[in-house]
């Protein structure tokens, strides 16, 4: 089955159409009678819904039309002659328009022969389509008059009940009449209407049989008590044919017309419920545990039904999943694979006269790497036992396959669900490593939008040599450093790699010989460069050269850059560090930080010497960043979050400075004395204002915090390099948390005239409206707390609702662009070739090879890198509610 | 343009040929072709190859970050604007296509001579708010005298400056009646219907009889102009037709983001060009990076069958020519029983139809063929 098999036929379209009375006779295998599925033994009854020329779905049977067993046996069709026919509840829309719109004698359209004339290209061009807004147009022509135009007949109006009764004036018209009158309409009246008679003759959408579906598809489970369950479809089946068995038994016992139409409309329910059973009009066919049945359209539909479930997304061998881990001494382009997934997943090898040798070796193997599985030439499958092993040895020959285990050096693919974007899954290489999990290099968790908090991740393995050779060449990892989305790299290092970057290259940082030897040997450097610094000592700056490639020329502006730092500005400030230069592979000036991890160093290297230069350096230099780090340390404890008595003061005397100032507003609120801003209320006015001194108190103590905190402290580090967390949450740890947001304004809600009983009626003070002034450090009162609380939860509800819309929203644009695709002549066409865009984009540039979201690089210090994390923040962000920047 | 830069004319976009020209100043002429060959070869490097899914990636560029989008609406605290709501709803309301935007904005520059004047603006913008006759009379019906009577409040049609006598011409011209009797400052209606509803719909019909100003437009403020040059008004409801027509406004500039709006009075281009920017403000606004060529294929896709369609069942995906593709995406039995009665056949060109026969999709290596003579 695998590998070799050469696709002969190609299914080139797929038509539709009403299936006719005839074919469903021809393609039926057996009339069934009988409402009864299994005799006492167990055994199919004859001529009943689990007939055995249906199809076979109990081991040993053989099926009586094919002769096959179990699995072979793909299932036949039998049907159901319906004793009076019944509306297929699909087509009671085009039945209704139809008996509205031709002659209830002589079926022609409701048009007279002039009106006609204006049609006449749709009737004489054989292939030409009726398009939808002629035929609804010729619908509302034969609405005029009540007189046919050809044979003068009068024409009584039509009603339809809803979901299948018809009314002529008051009078009921039973299907057998419908279908007559529908057996009228000439075939080029049909076509004016859009109708394709050819296939879709309006009389068969009156049922007269019923197809009976193959048993395969309504297939019985047994249940543990030796039960039988039959499926939804058989259960409705069995309705159809009890109903259809009293109503011939009455029909010939000549019972009266009444008896008779309350049977056929029964008969009709049971059918209209088997096709679809969320008719609205009608009540659902129930289960006996009161279950709606799923019947045909449900089956279909939905996100559960066939087309999304099986037929768009389907179930794979060769695929694997369990939960994920970080290994940073991987590469970038590895993944790790427990011994277990390696053991059960095969890549299958062909056998040629050139690798017998090898192949024998996987044969004979009792240990891993082993075969499998064996499949002859002739498509067989075989497991290779320790039994027949000798045997297998024997008949090896060019031809045959085996399935040999995953070993170090296969690729596969790797993802993460939600796949929200390509990169979602990538081509990585195994490397198979003791324990349980998969490991996964970090830096690659920002693609993969993946952390190590109980993530699981899947794992597939190509089994041909074309799916192979797209992974190696499309999807493997250094291919996709560059997002397609804002043409900067994604797969960068973050967090500690940052801040290490910026210990080892900040300016006071020397390495002892044996550290920098560590340092190097864990990128995978074995020759140390002479020592740049006296006493046999190295600057980390040399160190991190040496994963720079040769012949880099490049200098930027990096985060520390302070602006009003006259020597920053003219990039001369060696205090802060913040310009950096590097020619020919040296970095001479400048530390490393978020910029260089992931902005312009990595964007450059990417686009002159290319994906796997990149690779190497990330590679290289997240190894050596984290040993260097190691050594020197980096920790965040409670302590360091500490501020002293006069830096506290300050932030006391900040709070009550604004406090003054918002109640100053409200003051002049009170006696009318605000302005308000043009375009809003007054009331707005002061929320506004008060927002903005809050949003002010924050930002001039969480400076004083900093300034005390200073420069040098863990948190302050890790957030000025862009490594973790913001100004922001040194804040609100440090100084106090700030006004907390219900509904993007201060906390309005709760009692009436007050947000929660501790506070007197009317109080619109900061503190009444959820200002919280202490820090996380200090603790936060019960009032505050609860403030906190409230802007958490409802980031967590919006959070929730966010998810649900925009993946709606992705879904649908997804599907209204997915056809579209760049054409050799350049030009963008959806499936149906009709043009979307003559140049792509306007320039026919690629936005993963743009710079920026500029098709060619004109100057050189345009820097770029991604937006700023707003959906990765912290803890604190996300439960403390929004805040006003 | 100079010498060396006329020669790329039409092998480079105009736009890069325009920056290359700023940066080249001072360079002399033999570096500045250098400069210019270079540009070309990164340019025709960077060119996109043939069979890159191109849709898929733009759907999954702008889809993505959706999960990182606000969905509050913001009001920017301390700055006079009106609210406008971002983020994904807005964006979701830029796809959808919605009929009529949540906060349907407007932004009106003045010709150059009216704009000056804060004053005479304010005045201006005022006068284009739509006011209706409910807010300066009291309008009650009398059921049992059959009469609506009308009571004009008299100070705040001073304060609009309307004259009585034309307030009342304008109901009696909206209502195509005539008032039956004036006192002061009422007027009696005697339309002449005997049911109470009939009634009632009519002392309706009076409350909505437009005084003054232009329909639609609820509310007007004015606003600096950023250059400095004066003052400029933005609006809560749009109507760029009438406001257009103004003698005071300059028509080159009046803006909104209603995009069907946009599409009916300049047409398509100009709505594929307000899809483009309204997208992009949204996303810019929540500082989000997005290549501006995924935004433009969005635009596209939604503009390029001749009319604005939105991205869903009712516009792209509800008119795609695949039966399988529409079956699969939404309203699957539909679909399928109308592909029966007209007898569509799928011919299996697009991606979502060979995934279901479980063929080779037409998209990057899927889209090579290899023929062999016979």
């Amino acid at each position: 089955m695998i590998g070799m098999r050469i696709v002969q036929k190609k299914i080139g379209s797929v038509e539709f159409g009403i299936m006719t009375p005839e074919v469903t006779r021809k393609m039926s295998q057996i009339r069934v009678v009988t409402p009864d599925t299994y005799d006492e033994d167990g055994y199919p009854i004859e001529g009943g819904l689990m007939d055995l020329h249906l199809g076979v779905i109990d081991p040993g049977l053989r099926c009586k039309a094919c002769g096959a067993r179990m699995v072979s046996c793909p299932g036949h069709f039998g049907h159901i002659e319906l004793v009076r026919p019944v509306v297929h509840v699909g087509y009671v829309k085009m039945v209704y328009t139809l008996l509205k719109a031709t002659c209830k004698s002589c079926g022609r359209l409701l048009l007279d022969k002039k009106e006609l004339g204006q049609y006449k290209e749709f009737i004489t061009e054989e292939e030409r389509e009726m398009d939808e807004d002629a035929a609804l147009d010729i619908i509302q022509r034969t609405k005029k008059s009540n007189k046919c135009p050809h044979c003068e007949a009068k024409q009584p109006s039509i009603k339809l009940i809803k979901p299948t009764t018809f009314f002529e004036e008051d009078q009921r018209l039973l299907p057998s009449d419908i279908r007559r009158r529908m057996e009228l309409i000439p075939d080029n009246d049909l076509k004016l209407l859009g109708i394709n008679y050819k296939v879709a003759r309006p009389e068969w959408g009156i049922l007269t049989v019923l197809p009976v579906p193959p048993v395969t598809t309504r297939p019985s489970i047994t249940l543990e008590t030796g039960e039988r369950s039959e499926d939804d479809l058989t259960h409705k089946l069995v309705d159809i044919l009890r109903i259809n068995q009293r109503l011939r038994d009455n029909i010939a016992a000549g019972a009266p017309q009444l008896i008779i139409e309350d049977l056929w409309d029964l008969l009709q329910y049971h059918v209209t419920t088997y096709f679809n059973n969320e008719v609205s009009g009608i009540p659902p066919a129930r289960h006996r545990s009161g279950r709606p049945l799923k019947t045909l359209a449900q089956r279909l539909k939905g996100k559960e039904g066939r087309f999304r479930y099986n037929l768009s997304g389907k179930r794979v061998n060769f695929s694997a999943r369990t939960v994920i881990s970080p290994d940073p001494n991987l590469s970038i382009n590895q993944v790790g694979v427990p011994l277990p997934v390696a053991e059960e997943l095969t890549v299958p090898e062909h056998v040629t006269e050139w690798n017998m040798a090898n192949i024998k070796e996987y044969i004979t193997s009792e240990n891993y790497p082993k075969a499998n599985y064996v499949i002859r030439p002739d498509g067989r499958r075989k497991k290779v036992t320790e039994v027949n092993r000798p045997d297998i040895l024997e008949e090896l020959e060019p031809g045959y396959i085996i399935e040999r285990q995953l070993k170090e050096g296969d690729i596969v693919l790797f993802n993460r669900q939600p796949s929200l974007h390509r990169i979602s899954m990538m081509a990585h290489i195994v490397k198979v490593l003791p324990g349980k999990t998969f490991r996964l290099h970090p830096a690659v968790c920002k693609p993969y939008n993946a952390d190590f908090d109980g993530d699981e991740m899947n794992l597939h393995v190509p089994q041909t040599e074309e799916a192979r050779a797209e992974a190696w060449k499309l999807m493997l990892v250094q291919n996709q450093i560059i997002s397609p989305r804002y043409g900067a790299p994604i797969i960068v290092g973050d967090q500690d790699f940052v801040s290490g970057g910026y210990l080892m290259t900040h300016r006071d940082m020397s390495f002892s010989r044996r550290l920098a030897e560590r340092v190097l040997v864990a990128a995978g450097i074995v020759r140390p460069p002479s020592p740049d610094l006296p006493n046999d000592r190295f600057s980390g700056k040399l160190l991190f050269s040496q994963c720079l490639p040769k012949g880099l020329n490049i200098s930027y502006e990096n985060k520390m850059l302070r602006r009003g730092c006259k020597k920053c500005e003219k990039h001369k400030c060696d205090e802060h560090d913040s310009f950096v230069v590097i020619r020919n592979g040296k970095l001479l000036r400048g530390v490393i930080d978020k910029v260089s991890y992931q902005g312009i160093l990595l964007d450059t290297i990417f686009r002159e010497f290319g994906a796997e230069a990149a690779r190497e350096f990330i590679d290289k230099s997240t190894k050596m960043v984290i040993v260097a780090m190691m050594d020197h340390g980096l920790t965040i404890s409670v302590s360091d979050y500490e501020i002293d008595e006069e830096t506290s003061k300050k932030i006391d005397a900040v709070v009550a400075k604004s406090e003054e100032e918002v109640n100053d507003f409200i003051d002049r609120y009170r006696n009318g004395q605000l302005k308000h801003i043009p375009g809003k209320t007054l009331q707005e006015t002061l929320e506004d204002n008060i927002m903005a001194i809050l949003g002010r108190a924050r930002m001039d103590s969480g400076e004083a915090a900093g300034d005390y905190l200073g420069d040098k402290s863990s948190p302050m580090i890790i957030s000025r390099v862009g490594a973790r967390g913001s100004i922001l949450n040194v804040t609100q740890m440090s100084a106090l948390v700030g006004q907390q947001a219900v509904r993007g304004g201060r906390v309005l809600r709760g009692y009436r005239n007050k947000s929660l009983p501790h506070f007197k009626d009317g109080d619109i003070g900061m503190r009444a409206r959820g200002f919280v002034e202490h820090s996380f450090y200090d603790g936060l009162l019960p009032v505050e707390y609860f403030f906190h609380a409230m802007g958490g939860r409802e980031g967590l509800v919006d959070k929730g609702i966010r998810t649900a819309k925009s993946g709606y929203m992705q879904r649908r644009l997804i599907n209204a662009l997915q056809d579209l695709v760049l054409r050799e002549d350049g030009t963008v066409r959806d499936a149906t070739d009709t043009v979307v865009q003559f140049v792509y984009g306007e320039d026919g540039v690629d936005p993963m090879k743009c710079y920026g979201n500029n098709a060619i690089k004109v100057r050189d210090e345009v820097i770029y890198y991604d937006e700023v994390d707003r959906g990765e923040s912290t803890e604190f962000e996300e439960t403390g509610g929004d805040e006003y920047d | 343009m100079t010498k060396p830069f006329d020669d790329y004319k039409g092998k480079l976009p105009e736009l890069i040929l325009t920056e290359l020209e700023e940066a080249a100043k001072g360079l002399k002429m033999p570096e500045a072709r250098k400069m210019l060959a270079k540009a070309l070869e990164q340019y025709e490097n960077n060119q996109a190859e043939p069979g890159e899914a191109v849709g898929i990636v733009a759907a999954q560029s702008i889809g993505e970050p959706g999960t990182q989008m606000t969905m509050r609406t913001f009001h920017y605290a301390g700055v006079a604007e009106l609210a406008v709501p971002q983020g994904l709803p807005r964006f979701i309301e830029i796809v959808d296509l919605r009929r009529e935007p949540r906060m349907p904005i407007m932004e009106i520059h003045l010709k150059e001579k009216a704009r000056g004047d804060e004053k005479a603006v304010i005045a201006f913008a005022e006068s284009l708010e739509d006011v209706e006759m409910s807010q300066f009379a009291d309008i009650e019906e009398n059921f049992s005298k059959q009469t609506v009577a009308v009571r004009f409040k008299e100070e705040k049609l001073e304060e609009h400056g309307i004259d009585m006598e034309e307030a009342k011409k304008q109901i009696e011209r909206e209502v195509r009646r005539r008032a039956k009797e004036r006192e002061g400052a009422s007027l009696v209606f005697e339309p002449g219907f005997s049911t109470l509803r009939s009634l009632r719909r009519f002392a309706d019909r009076i409350k909505e009889v437009k005084l003054c100003g232009i329909k639609g437009i609820r509310k007007a403020i004015v606003l600096p102009e950023k250059d400095g040059s004066g003052w400029f008004i933005k609006t809560d409801g749009t109507n760029i037709k009438a406001v257009m027509e103004l003698p005071e406004v300059d028509p080159t500039t009046v803006y909104s983001n209603n995009v069907r709006e946009v599409e009916e009075v300049l047409g398509l281009e100009a709505a594929r060009n307000a899809l483009i920017k309204e997208a992009k403000l949204v996303l810019d606004g929540q500082g989000l990076n997005v290549n501006p060529r995924h935004v433009m294929l969005v635009a596209d896709v939604m503009c390029y069958e001749g009319e604005v369609k939105a991205i869903g069942r009712q516009g792209v995906s509800g008119s795609k020519a695949s039966v399988f593709a529409r079956a699969a995406f939404e309203e699957t039995v539909k679909h399928l029983h109308n592909a029966s009665i007209k007898g569509h056949s799928d011919n299996l060109s697009g991606i979502t139809e060979n995934i279901i026969i479980g063929q080779t999709i037409p998209v990057g290596t899927g889209l090579v063929k290899l023929g062999m003579k016979e």
